[in-house]
């Protein structure tokens, strides 16, 4: 006996450390291993509602949460889990839930540590449909939400009260693509006990993982890059595991992360599922009742576009930034903001949290401009309109190139104050710039400024 | 933390497990990972001086009596896994050690260094801070519906059903 143990596996300390694979390798692996009934090595769209149950007493584990399964695809999925553990590995975190759409994820992500009463410090540069849900569907709600500049940190910490719960942002604005100092806002987070929530949809896991810098939930609108084809809409919720519900700063706040959840037969989040507590309330407490599930069949098509969501961020960056640099010194073009350019005011906060691409901080694909004009605002759309295949169209993160005019479209429900506060100047051209040819993007655009001004 | 390839080892090969602190009562999640591992082919030994019978299993004061009982049949108890404070595990860790336990396993929430730094000193292999039924699911694919990180990059099918 005492040989077993000489020989067995005693000596924690000199087993070999897991192999830590890289982006790319967990990109296109994460989550999907062979199917173990048939060997497929591509991962099965399982297009069903429901999974039989082996016997009455097995059903009634499963809705107890005592036996791991599925039982319904509202609530999981096989081929969604897929996805959710590849965005949980690429984004380092520990759990993730999918979601219907990008908004439905933010709602999810939110409203699992939310209610009436509660507050909300989010960025007033947000994506126009955040600023909306926050500001108007969880108003609605009574859920409160003060929005700030984030520029300076310290206006999060000024507008903390008593009842707020949650401090959020975006690692990068859309579309003023600034960039957030998500340690200092997190710092400030967690000095109040509060989680920080991350819109990572621009940067994408593979330019910054916002965990990595102390964010404690991050959320995505995976029709953007994750997909990277503009076919299909997700959204994904990423759990750190890192966030102590039960500390003495937060346990006061949170206590239905700790007490026997009403929604959902009594289970305490935390004590028992511990690091992805959140991610299973999320699961069970929001997305199981709301309903804003994600198709397997989309989860599938948005898991195609991950496997190469390492080669194309890269091009979508060289492709920016080349794209930046032709307007910065273009005659026609009065100003330009991207900060990948060394003159934007975000360029030392993207070189430190945003992976290099070429020895440049990748800033992700989105740029904005004005055009130098007597109507800047008219020669915004009709630059818009001379664009021979740069498609004018409301999303971002496409293989194609995309434009728009976001005063007269994405911001339309923002008034002329809310307008201002989202740094959206009215003439203010939108890039989605694309993983095209680059020489053939900067002759459309430069065509069409030609046409425009 | 533990390397997969260490976790995967403990759990091939501990099959006898004693469950200190495994409470009686359904929605405990000592219950339920006592029973997950029960329905994994593992066998439970309570540890509840409070509970005759748990699980279909006699439940014992202490390990130190149930390795006794487990004796004269011919058994030994592989994993110390512990649903006890962090407080209360040295005296546990000592036990564990003296029946030649092989792993002693610490649930989430339960970090008691000491205790395992002793009882890594004697040849026990030791886990903090995880829930053994979370762990199991995790290398051996049943947490996968959860959408949890488990690690496990492999071209390899699976040799069993997830469920």
């Amino acid at each position: 006996m005492a040989d077993d143990h000489a020989h067995g596996f005693g000596k924690s300390g000199e087993e070999g450390a897991d192999h830590e694979y890289g982006f790319g390798t967990r990109a296109i692996h994460a989550g999907a291993v062979p199917d173990p009934v048939t060997g497929a090595r591509a991962t099965p769209i399982h297009q069903t509602t429901s999974f039989v149950f082996d016997s009455a007493e097995h059903a009634a584990s499963l809705f107890n949460l005592q036996t791991f399964g599925n039982v319904y695809s509202r609530i999981s999925n096989p081929t969604v889990a897929v996805l959710e553990e590849r965005i949980a590995s690429l984004e380092g975190g520990r759990a993730a839930l999918a979601c219907a759409t990008g908004m439905a994820a933010q709602m999810t992500a939110l409203l699992a540590i939310l209610k009436a009463g509660d507050h909300i410090v989010a960025a007033s540069t947000l994506y126009g449909g955040s600023v909306g849900q926050l500001g108007l569907g969880f108003a609605r709600l009574g859920i409160e939400t003060t929005f700030v500049d984030p520029e300076d940190p310290d206006n999060f910490r000024r507008a903390i009260r008593p009842a707020t719960r949650v401090l959020y942002g975006e690692t990068l604005g859309n579309p003023l693509v600034n960039v957030l100092d998500i340690e200092a806002v997190a710092g400030i987070a967690h000095e109040h006990g509060l989680p920080l929530v991350i819109d990572n949809t621009v940067a994408s896991p593979y330019l910054c993982t916002p965990f990595a810098f102390g964010a404690d939930i991050v959320v995505h609108s995976a029709t953007k890059y994750l997909g990277g084809h503009g076919t299909t809409m997700a959204g994904l919720v990423v759990e750190s595991g890192k966030f102590d519900w039960g500390s003495p700063l937060s346990r006061d706040k949170f206590p239905e992360m700790l007490e026997p959840s009403r929604a959902y037969h009594g289970v305490k989040f935390y004590e028992t599922f511990g690091d992805f507590g959140y991610t299973m309330k999320a699961r069970m407490e929001v997305n199981r009742t709301f309903g804003a599930t994600l198709s397997p069949l989309n989860a599938w098509l948005i898991l195609q576009g991950v496997e190469t969501l390492h080669l194309r961020m890269q091009a979508h960056c060289r492709n920016a930034l080349r794209v930046a640099q032709f307007l910065s010194d273009h005659p026609l073009v009065n100003w330009v903001n991207y900060p990948g350019l060394p003159q934007s005011p975000h360029h030392a906060l993207a070189r430190k949290q945003f992976r290099q691409i070429d020895g440049n901080p990748g800033a992700s694909g989105i740029l904005t401009f004005g055009i130098k004009a007597a109507d800047p605002v008219r020669a915004g759309e009709r630059f818009i309109d001379a664009c021979e295949f740069l498609s004018h169209l409301a999303n971002i993160g496409d293989a194609k190139t995309l434009v728009i005019h976001p005063a007269s479209t994405t911001h339309r429900q923002l008034d002329e104050a809310e307008l201002q506060r989202a740094g959206v100047r009215p003439d203010m051209v939108r890039l989605s710039v694309g993983i095209e040819e680059a020489d053939d993007i900067l002759w459309d655009i430069d065509q069409a400024l030609r046409q425009a001004a | 933390m533990n390397s997969i390839s260490e976790l995967r080892k403990i759990l091939g090969s501990c099959k006898t497990i004693a469950v200190v602190g495994l409470s009686p009562q359904w929605h405990r999640p000592s219950f339920f990972a006592a029973k997950y591992m029960q329905a994994h082919g593992y066998r439970v030994i309570p540890v509840n001086p409070a509970a005759a019978e748990i699980l279909g299993e006699r439940s014992y004061a202490s390990v130190t009596a149930a390795a006794a009982a487990l004796a004269e049949q011919g058994q030994r108890i592989d994993m110390v896994d512990c649903f006890r404070k962090t407080g209360d595990i040295g005296p546990i860790a000592d036990e564990a050690i003296a029946i030649g336990a092989r792993c002693l396993w610490q649930q989430i929430g339960v970090v008691n260094e000491t205790a395992a730094a002793k009882a890594r000193a004697a040849g026990l292999a030791t886990v903090l801070d995880r829930c053994v039924k979370i762990e199991h699911a995790r290398l051996f694919g049943g947490l996968g519906w959860a959408g949890v990180n488990t690690g496990v990059i492999s071209s390899r099918r699976p040799q069993q059903l997830p469920y």
